[in-house]
């Protein structure tokens, strides 16, 4: 008996820990005790990415999207829709337009996306590989080892225009050519899935959504340069990507698309996974590398590329997640339709995680070459609370911001470094006028001083340096001299450290002193911080004219610092006050005033 | 489960895809819309659902969409069956049954001919913009 509806419940890592797990099992109740078993499929799915609305649950064909779905709605769900054929409008997503058609695919954040790498994600169930088959699944892999030479494979991906996802963005066609026409007994292919950046979660959406198009793409790789051996390097942080992984490769071993003579041919191909204890500069590939094998995670000055001498002194292919799951489409669809997408020199897609002070936060996938302004006015619904665009911060530790002037400018690799940011693996925070440049430099400081491994000068003591120099402007003990400082530091961290983690650290000064000296120099010279963030130069004050003494700051003052009697204005004790800036919200009168 | 050929995994997907499409509303030329309020599902829409589900399998038919509505407010003429066909006028056929449903699926979705004696009306176009809100 065919089924007549689907409902596809969201199982990603944002959903499933506010209640996803709840809800399907809620749903899975409510349908057994409606004895509707038979005519409704409940899936579990990857990532929609729409994760600011979870969790989310869509219900098919007719799309029906229900967003900020609780466990305790499942009955309604259930017994409405399903039986009934009734929609739960208060549960449907409604967009902020008065005729709101609630079809996801009209949806505005989805109209802009062209979703190639989450093809799969919030359609298939990433645990059943029947699912991911049915979806041109393994068809590429089939096409590679029956129709084609490794030649022809690899000369498709070179023409593809594809690039690394990762951040650096190389081309992905050339590093599999070199490790093709380096002659080694053994050669082996690596899956980068370490991925750092706060805020982004681009690689894990992808390994929890649709496992099986990485595994796919890695058994492409090895029969393309000849390598038998695969690893998947994962952070240990990441528990249902690796739980998903691990189903996957045990299916697609069980079904012999992986392992021993896949599909009775003479290539052989078999992934093991690889934890990560969490550090960040093992997302460096020669760290990561070093990682596999079993030593400390330091980075290695190259050349020697991986791709001519890598794992155990042995030619490596090593990719991003993202730049995998690329190559079973480009295979399907052929090079040509790859590289039309796109811009001149960056072809495809990027997903990025969009966070921040944004409405619609998610994990979203746009065609290169689209603007800053489509991502956050349209996809990501503008700015919360109706406040200014000041900033989005892209690459991560490693990158740098890019300013309301440059709202128009088309997004890819080129620009990107051009402004002074770099496309990175992904991250995307969105900034508002409350948002500190200074501090949010600091924030990002703190994360590399914190993740560098010690082994290079530049970028263990260049590093410390700098944070301590930004520690203490954002305190009001800056110098005159400080700007140039950081700028010289930075100079040299650029040009001496050994790895990317230290030759990037410096990118967040760099850029935000490039495009927001002011609020350096505001800081330093005036000792102000403008957007209230730097609480050493924040003082709150009350407005003695403004005032009608009605106690109410008092009263929320957690350090009783606010004296003044009933309808007589009050006053604020500076040396008392923790800037907790409590009473300014109080105050209905506009009387405490921020500065 | 044994290891697959590429002969098993060809034959895997092909089977698999017709499963899936159903989930797509994508690239389908075609949409049945059953009413399926308490006065459908009394008069025996469930029964219908299933015979259009059955048919088009049967047709091999995989590029149209079945999905269920509420009541359309015609329930003198349950079940009732809405039938949006790319290039055919937009129909409602009333007192459907299980071997009308098949008519359906091989007269008016196959065969492009209308199943003429259960047409109930065109809906007029205030319902269809009440209906879509």
């Amino acid at each position: 008996m065919a089924y007549k509806n689907y409902i596809l419940v969201c199982a990603g890592t944002a959903c499933e820990s506010n209640k996803g797990k709840a809800l399907y099992e809620a749903l899975e109740k409510e349908i057994k005790s409606a004895g509707v078993e038979t005519e409704v499929q409940l899936v579990k799915t990857g990532c929609f990415g729409f994760c600011e609305q979870g969790p989310m649950v869509k219900i098919l064909p007719d799309e029906s999207f229900y967003v900020k779905v609780g466990p305790k709605d499942a009955h309604e769900i259930i017994a409405e829709h399903i039986v009934k054929g009734r929609k739960v409008e208060r549960l449907l997503y409604k967009e902020n337009k008065p005729d709101g058609d609630p079809r996801s695919n009209d949806i505005s954040f989805y109209r802009k996306q062209l979703r190639i790498v989450l093809r799969n994600c919030a359609v298939i169930n990433p645990e059943i590989i029947d699912e991911y088959i049915a979806r041109d699944g393994y068809a590429a892999l089939e096409k590679a080892l029956f129709d084609m030479t490794p030649d022809q494979v690899v000369n498709e991906i070179v023409e593809s225009g594809l690039r690394g996802r990762g951040g650096a963005g190389f081309p992905t066609g050339r590093k599999w050519l070199f490790t093709k026409n380096t002659t080694a007994d053994q050669k082996y292919i690596v899956c980068n899935a370490d991925e750092g950046d706060p805020g982004a979660y681009m690689d894990r959406s992808v390994l929890e959504g649709d496992p099986h198009s990485v595994l796919e793409a890695m058994s492409i790789a090895g029969y393309t340069v000849g390598a038998s051996k695969g690893f998947i390097y994962i952070r240990a942080e990441y528990p249902l990507a690796i739980d998903r992984l691990n189903t996957a490769m045990a299916q697609a071993r069980e079904y012999g698309l992986l392992g021993n003579k896949i599909l009775g041919t003479d290539f052989s191909f078999d992934i093991e996974i690889r934890l990560g204890a969490g550090a960040f500069v093992c997302g460096e590939e020669t760290a990561l590398l070093a990682s596999i094998e079993g030593k400390r995670g330091m980075p290695v000055p190259r050349p020697p590329f991986p791709a001519v001498k890598g794992l155990w002194g042995k030619p490596t292919v090593i990719n991003n997640v993202e730049t995998y799951a690329n190559i079973p489409v480009i295979l399907l669809k052929g090079a040509k339709w790859f590289n039309s997408i796109g811009t001149e020199t960056s072809k495809g897609t990027k997903v990025f995680a969009l966070t921040g002070k944004i409405n619609n936060s998610g994990l979203i996938e746009v065609p290169m070459g689209t603007t800053l302004r489509d991502i956050i006015y349209d996809i990501g619904g503008g700015i919360a609370n109706g406040k200014k665009f000041k900033a989005a911060q892209t690459g991560g530790p490693s990158g740098g911001c890019i300013t309301p002037a440059f709202l128009d400018t088309p997004i890819d690799y080129e620009t990107l470094q051009s402004i002074g940011s770099m496309m990175g693996s992904g991250g995307m925070i969105v900034m508002d006028e409350d948002d500190c440049m200074v501090d949010v430099t600091k924030f990002y400081l703190d994360f590399t001083v914190d993740e560098s491994c010690g082994k290079c000068a530049p970028c263990r003591i260049g590093g410390r340096t700098c944070y301590n120099i930004l520690d203490r402007i954002s305190k009001g003990q800056g110098k005159p001299d400080d700007l140039q400082k950081l700028k010289d530091i930075g100079h040299a961290m650029r040009k001496a450290s050994l790895c990317g983690l230290g030759q990037t650290a410096p990118n967040p000064f760099m850029s935000t002193m490039k495009y927001f000296e002011e609020e350096y120099r505001a800081h330093i010279e005036d000792r102000k911080c403008p957007a209230g963030k730097c609480k050493e130069l924040l003082s709150y004050t009350i407005d003695e004219a403004a005032c009608v003494g009605c106690t109410a700051c008092a009263r929320k003052c957690p350090v009783a610092c606010i004296s003044g009697t009933v309808k007589k204005p009050h006053t604020i004790d500076q040396s008392k006050c923790i800037k907790c800036g409590q009473c300014f919200t109080a105050c209905k009168f506009d009387a405490v005033k921020k500065g | 489960m044994a290891k697959l050929t590429l002969m098993d995994l060809r034959k895997l997907r092909d089977g698999k895809k017709i499963a899936m499409s159903k989930r797509s509303a994508e690239g389908k030329r075609a949409e049945v819309v059953i009413g399926m309020g308490t006065c459908g599902i009394a008069a025996g829409a469930k029964a219908v659902f299933d015979a259009f589900l059955d048919e088009m399998e049967k047709a091999g038919i995989t590029d149209v969409t079945i999905k269920q509505t509420g009541c359309m407010g015609l329930c003198f003429s349950e079940p009732t069956v809405e039938v949006i066909c790319d290039d055919m006028p937009h129909v409602v056929y009333g007192n459907v049954d299980d071997k009308t449903a098949r008519r359906i699926v091989r007269d008016h979705l196959e065969g492009k001919a209308l199943v003429n004696d259960h047409i109930f009306d065109k809906p007029s176009t205030d319902i269809i913009k009440t209906a879509g809100k």
